[in-house]
């Protein structure tokens, strides 16, 4: 059974050295200490300051199109056959993902700090197409880390940042994927921490990161909450959101926690199936160390190297995962899953068939297990899915699978 | 008194500075490593720094990611680095050794294990590049028991407030990181070392290493007078990667490398 959460104790976490738990902390090299320390005072003053706040919810509205709608899908509900399955649509965002939530954040905080040189990592684009709108907004540079191999996957993305003046820099090191992303990020910062403001696209990396992205992603939680009270008179009996570096199951779950009739799902990338090794859950399948400046879950091998993962969505192909993540599952306040590439897929066929509604890649993992929880559950019951992002960059992806060249 | 403060002890009282290397252990080969080590100290070496490979190494440059790459192609684990050190204090008694890499490794081998191997294996040091002081009340009292010194860094960007720290959680010497940078990816700006180092000195009485763009015998005799001790990685690690097929030319490019540091770091300056 899970513990009982109290909004006194969500208020003390993270703790004052960034820690969840066990989970978290600020592990980088000295030479990026003070620029955090920094980050961290500002933001904790910033946080509470009238003036940055409506700035942030005026941009929410006008610019992203908030409040995202809550919808009930009642032909997939019909086809899963049990509880009633609700769709938040962080698809409907502008830049079709949940992604511009935190980067609308950040920028503000990079032009509050009066930073005009931007860097970011990105998987499977999203971020680094919600980085580089942000940045053409407000005339900041513009620079995107991106695995050689997700440059290869996501060609459209990489297209779209460069048409909103972005330079994408292809990351030739490691495993070319997310990881290796970030890692080139860190070390762009480390070389120009005084002009350059790291917007980090994910619940990870060294504190304060992983507050202030569940910060500026927890609108879509306190929204749900709203809408679902207002639409359908009572809180919600689930919520599943899909878990890379768990931002968009972070800002759905956390105006959550201390309901505890809520039921938290996350739903990580099994891959080729968890057996194989060839996956990207590592909360379901790792164990803790120390990877990008916070101790979380790591996919790694007995000697502490990190595993290459391995998900046919980009964006939730990395071997870490988000400090309070972990500390949710310890704590068992939070369900992680896993479902296979597979099965993603035909999440992915079936709400587009069924609803049409395509999503992301990474999104219709939530999906496919959405579809199998409901089932399992009384009709009477609730299901909320997090539709994190819209399918349209995974098109080229989906089309070679069927063989299609387009 | 521990390996390294006897070694700068003797060095401060015959009015020299300390010579330290840095090679990935590991490359190019796991088999190659401890004949390196006795080549770096044959070359004039006083302590060793000894890179513990690692998958994703975030605070270096191209240079030292690939050696990592190649010593990990070839299964080169934390225990076998230890093992490493172990065979090369056969011969050698008197060289400090300092392990320096990233913190997984060591999360993944157990941090009591690790310390008890390392200090049975005749280790002096222990830097992890991503662990920052306030992060090391875990490993702290385990290395004191076992008289490993915990070696930080400091950077350009650290305040008097956090030398002060620093210097509290450390022994041995402390590493001043010369550059905002990666390894191996900008040119040291001497004055502004200086400047810096003596500063610290101001705030505490540690001896102070200085690494990050020392590549040649004169740069490392400007450093050695404004400093304690001078640390060179890449340049070192980048010639093995240019010899590694043939074992003799490295030896005899390391040495070339090395062995005009310390005699240009022995020399009066001019």
């Amino acid at each position: 059974m899970s513990v009982k959460l109290t909004e006194e104790m969500l208020k003390a976490l993270p703790d004052a050295r960034g820690h969840f738990g066990a989970f978290g902390g600020r592990f980088v090299s000295e030479t990026l200490i003070d620029s955090l320390m920094t980050l961290e005072k500002e933001y904790l003053r910033l946080k509470d300051d009238a003036e940055f706040q409506a700035t942030f919810d005026k941009d929410l509205a006008d610019y992203v199109g908030r409040p995202s709608p809550l919808y009930f899908a009642e032909r997939l509900t019909k086809k899963a056959g049990g509880a009633q399955i609700w769709l938040k649509r962080e698809d409907l965002n502008h830049t079709g993902a949940h992604k511009v939530n935190n980067t609308i954040g950040q920028a503000l905080l990079a032009s509050f700090l009066g930073k005009k040189r931007i860097i970011a990592e990105t998987g499977a684009g999203q971020h680094g197409v919600a980085t580089a709108t942000v940045c053409a907004r407000l005339g900041l540079e513009c620079h995107v880390f991106m695995g050689a191999e997700d440059v290869k996957r996501q060609s459209l993305n990489v297209y779209r940042m460069k048409l909103l003046g972005a330079t994408v820099h292809a990351v030739q090191s490691g495993t070319k994927t997310l990881k290796d992303a970030m890692n080139d990020a860190m070390r762009d910062w480390v070389a120009n921490v005084d002009d350059t403001f790291y917007i980090i696209g994910t619940v990870a990396g060294p504190h304060p990161y992983p507050l202030l992205v569940r910060d500026f992603q927890s609108v879509i939680g306190r929204e749900t909450r709203r809408q679902a009270l207002e639409q359908a008179g009572k809180l919600p009996d689930a919520l599943v959101a899909c878990v890379g570096g768990g931002s968009n199951a972070i800002g759905m779950f956390h105006p959550f926690l201390a309901d505890e009739t809520v039921e938290l799902y996350g739903v990580e990338a099994g891959g080729l199936g968890i057996e194989t090794g060839q996956h990207a859950a590592p909360l379901c399948a790792g164990r803790p160390g120390v990877l990008h400046g916070n101790r979380t879950y790591l996919m790694e091998d007995e000697n502490g190297q990190i595993a290459a993962t391995h998900s046919v969505s980009a964006g939730l192909d990395y071997p870490g995962v988000g400090p309070e993540h972990s500390w949710l599952k310890d704590i068992g306040r939070a369900h992680y899953v896993s479902v296979t590439d597979e099965e993603a897929l035909d999440g992915f066929r079936m709400l587009t068939q069924i609803e049409g509604i395509m999503p992301a890649l990474e999104t219709a993992h939530a999906v496919a297990y959405a579809v199998k929880l409901a089932a399992t559950m009384d009709k009477d019951k609730m299901i909320v899915i997090n539709i994190s992002g819209r399918g349209d960059k995974d098109i080229h992806t989906i089309a070679q699978l069927d063989g299609i060249e387009i | 008194m521990s390996r390294i403060e006897g070694v700068m002890k003797s060095l401060k009282d015959q009015g020299r500075k300390a010579l330290i290397p840095y090679i990935t252990a590991g490359d190019p080969h796991p088999d190659q490593s401890v004949g390196l080590m006795h080549t770096l100290v044959k070359a004039g070496a006083d302590i060793i720094e000894l890179g513990v490979p690692f998958s994703d190494p975030m605070a270096d440059g191209p240079v030292i990611q690939l050696a990592c790459e190649r010593a990990l192609v070839h299964g080169t684990t934390l225990r076998q680095v230890i093992a490493m050190v172990k065979e090369f204090r056969k011969t050698d008694d008197a060289t400090p050794i300092v392990l320096m890499g990233y913190l997984n490794p060591m999360v993944a081998m157990g941090y009591e294990a690790f310390a008890d191997a390392a200090a049975d294996a005749g280790v002096d040091g222990v830097l992890t590049v991503d662990l920052p002081y306030e992060e090391a009340d875990e490993v702290a009292p385990l290395f004191a028991a076992r008289n490993l010194d915990p070696i930080f860094l400091m950077a350009p960007t650290t305040t008097d407030e956090r030398i002060k720290a620093i210097s509290e959680h450390s022994s041995g010497y402390v590493y001043y990181v010369s550059i905002k940078g990666v390894t191996g990816s900008a040119t040291i700006n001497v004055d502004e070392v200086a400047q810096k180092v003596a500063h610290i000195r101001e705030i505490m009485a540690l001896p102070v290493g200085v690494g990050f763009g020392i590549r040649d015998a004169d740069t490392a005799a400007a450093i050695s007078r404004v400093s304690d001790g001078v640390i060179v990685g890449s340049v070192l690690v980048d010639t093995i990667a240019r010899h590694q097929a043939d074992p003799d030319a490295l030896n005899k490019a390391l040495t070339d490398l090395l062995h005009p540091m310390r005699v240009a770091m022995d020399s009066p300056a001019s």
